[in-house]
């Protein structure tokens, strides 16, 4: 076994502990917060699983868009909700044993399949994009090879997921978007639509009369 | 011995299970039943990349990116929701929330 080898496997064992490791702190840790931070954890570790394997994009996708994004957005509303947590954990010890098995027997039938698979043999063919030659051994980046794949071959499915992305982002706006009553904003539509007529008044006023009451502009448009 | 595609695809299936045992485990709490949701997807992306690498055909980690992108909206989503269910209701318990008599 070579130096390069014996590091690579190494390392994949550090990663793939300290994944699993913290994918149990995920749903055991008392304190949500904590849950969050090993979500994070779980998802560098297994962004550095994908630079093992040669997928360097995914893994700074991984950790741009987890950890840049959706574990930030759980903290944020961890930490916005007053929620009393030590109620929601109550029946914790009632489910462990109903999950337990379900956990149990799920594990038991993947680990007979992957006992039992292999790679049916005429799978050369059959394959959507084939890593080229070059790009297998480094000549082309992963990340050039994948993006001269989403923008040719797979451009229809690249901008629907834009579209869901856009989708998604209108719609937690509108959801959480809140209009509050009794509020003094500034309408700059409505200052900008103002019209000399609407609010100068030129008035006649008779000497030693006063001002009298006060005129109401034009109301042009209203 | 060197790391292969059972060794990955190993990870991957403790961490979907993990994920499965999560959300039985915290009936209640919903927001780590969402972090249970993810960790499922983080275990389909492994087994996508694996995959991918092993048979030598690029289309797995584009899937893979795929899913990242879907699971992104699905937080986004979620979490919105659960922020206005909090802001009327008061409560996110997830023994609370019958309103539609499901």
């Amino acid at each position: 076994m070579t130096d390069a080898v014996l590091l690579q496997t190494i390392m994949f064992y550090i990663f793939a502990a300290i994944t699993v490791a913290s994918g149990v702190m995920v749903i055991s840790a008392r304190n949500p917060v904590h849950s969050v931070l090993f979500l994070i954890l779980a998802f560098f570790n297994s962004a550095g699983l994908f630079i093992l394997l040669g997928a360097e994009f995914l893994a700074m996708i991984l950790v741009i868009v987890y950890v840049g994004a959706v574990a930030v957005l759980f903290l944020f509303v961890v930490m916005m909700l007053d929620i009393d947590f030590a109620r929601l954990r109550s029946g914790f010890m009632r489910y462990l044993p109903i999950g337990a098995l379900i956990g149990a027997i799920l594990l038991a039938e993947l680990i007979l399949i992957f006992g039992s698979w292999a790679i049916a043999p005429g799978i050369e063919g059959l394959k959507a994009a084939p890593m080229t030659a070059t790009a297998a051994h480094g000549a082309m980046t992963n990340t050039r090879a994948l993006g001269d794949l989403i923008y040719t071959r797979y451009v229809l499915a690249f901008q629907i997921a834009g579209l869901i992305l856009l989708v998604a982002m209108i719609g937690a706006i509108v959801l959480t978007l809140r209009r509050r009553g009794g509020v003094r904003r500034q309408r700059i539509a409505a200052q900008l639509a103002r019209s000399r007529a609407q609010s100068v008044a030129v008035v006649n006023v008779p000497v030693g009369g006063g001002a009298g009451e006060p005129v109401e502009p034009v109301a042009a448009g209203e | 011995m060197a790391v292969g595609l059972a060794h990955y695809l190993t990870v991957a299936a403790v961490l979907f299970t993990l994920g499965i045992f999560g959300i039985f485990l915290n009936r209640k709490n919903i927001i780590i039943i969402m972090m249970s949701i993810e960790l499922m997807l983080l275990a389909v992306n492994i087994n996508l990349v694996a995959f991918s690498v092993s048979l030598g055909d690029l289309a797995g980690q584009v899937f893979a990116m795929f899913v990242l992108t879907v699971a992104a909206a699905e937080a986004a989503i979620g979490l919105a929701i659960l922020v206005i269910y909090f802001r009327n209701r008061g409560t996110i318990q997830v023994e609370d929330i019958h309103m539609m008599r499901g």
